[in-house]
């Protein structure tokens, strides 16, 4: 588990250091090409801010009201009985329709559990592991006008649970149970 | 649907919180809830700047592409209805490692560009055909080696080790991601079988 706690360091100042390396190796003007790369980080950036604060206010206010415990608290009978937590059932409900709800519900999980406790970790890594299912479907198909979508949605939804049981399989036996 | 489940929330919420005394609690939320996306969204910025930035010289110098060409041997398999040498992998290709390493923005196009072609291959129908449904499923399971924003969201709430994330998350994407494509490619044998009969 070490050795693997190790590669989570490592991995990005060494994709860092490869990148740079391999650019100069190929002259490629290292510098001026991150600053233009860059300028679009602050575009995307920017362009979230309306989409996750409306996401971000409705499930503050959801949770706020008291509303969250009574939806969460009727799932937690089944869930107890796998040792999940059913305060991820939102986020499982919300990933595969929409992802900027989805950001939001994994920013509150964090912001209210902690990003180092079980959940926030699971959030963490339900949120980076599977994409928004729908959306998916709706831009990639509907730009070329495909109509019969056969089995794709539900496959798609299928894959998304899968994603969700194996993330929480890999963050137990990674950073030890629920319960524990 | 989006728009409904915003109300949704919303609504419930406040018809909520009269019968349950929390109106006090929900006008904090209103304003706190606010204040943090943008807060969140402003953290992102240091992240997605410098991510974005470094995944730009990664593009230009060639490397993302003979990262993807990497993957050429597995696709083959994954997509057998494709033909040898034909440009649409090439598309899928590259759709899969801007997926891979956060980049969102340039992936949406790429998996367009492969779905007009997919579309060709399928005699222009109206319907998806396998490939694209294949196609479809390894973009929703998506695998991910950099999960930026995730990343972001865990460095403004102090977490002690912000990335200890990462490599649970590569390995979850991945296996959900081979799950994904075994069940897609169970499905379909199950149906052509059924056909064939």
């Amino acid at each position: 588990m070490e050795i693997i706690a190790g590669i989570s360091l490592w991995i990005i100042p060494v994709l860092i250091g490869f990148i740079l390396l391999y650019g100069t190796w190929k002259r490629v003007p290292a510098y001026e090409l991150f600053v233009e790369g860059g300028k679009e980080g602050i575009k995307v950036a920017f362009s979230i801010i309306p989409f996750l604060t409306g996401m971000l206010v409705a499930i503050s206010v959801f949770r706020a009201s008291g509303a969250m415990e009574f939806f969460v608290g009727l799932f937690r009978p089944v869930l107890d009985f796998f040792g999940i937590p059913s305060e991820i059932v939102p986020l499982a409900i919300l990933r595969p329709i929409s992802g900027n709800a989805a950001l939001g519900v994994t920013s509150d999980l964090i912001a209210t559990y902690g990003p180092d406790s079980f959940i926030g970790r699971l959030a963490s890594v339900m949120q980076g592991s599977t994409d928004t299912t729908l959306y998916i479907l709706t831009v990639y198909f509907g730009a070329v006008g495909i109509k019969k979508i056969g089995d794709s949605l539900k496959i798609g939804l299928i894959a998304d649970f899968i994603s969700y049981i194996v993330s929480f399989a890999v963050v137990s036996i990674f950073f030890g149970s629920a319960l524990s | 649907m989006i728009n409904l489940i915003w109300v949704f929330l919303m609504v419930t919420s406040i018809v909520f919180a009269m019968f349950n005394g929390t109106m006090e609690e929900v006008n904090k939320a209103v304003f706190e809830g606010a204040r943090e996306a943008v807060t969140l969204c402003i953290g992102f910025i240091s992240i997605l700047v410098f991510w974005l930035g470094l995944m730009k010289i990664a593009q230009d110098s060639g490397l993302l592409d003979k990262f993807s060409n990497l993957f050429r041997p597995v696709a083959k398999k994954i997509f057998p209805d494709i033909p040898d040498n034909h440009p649409v992998m090439g598309y899928i290709l590259s759709n899969m490692t801007a997926n891979m390493f956060g980049l969102g923005n340039a992936a949406t196009p790429l998996g367009i560009k492969a779905m007009e072609e997919l579309k060709k291959l399928n005699g222009g129908k109206d319907e998806a055909s396998r490939s694209m449904t294949t196609f479809l499923v390894i973009n929703t399971a998506s695998i991910t080696i950099i999960p930026t924003t995730v990343l972001s969201i865990r460095m403004n709430y102090g977490s002690v080790s912000p990335a200890e994330i990462v490599v649970p998350t590569i390995i979850a994407s991945t296996a959900s991601t081979v799950c994904a494509i075994l069940i897609d490619r169970w499905i379909y044998n199950r149906k052509n079988r059924r056909r064939v009969k």
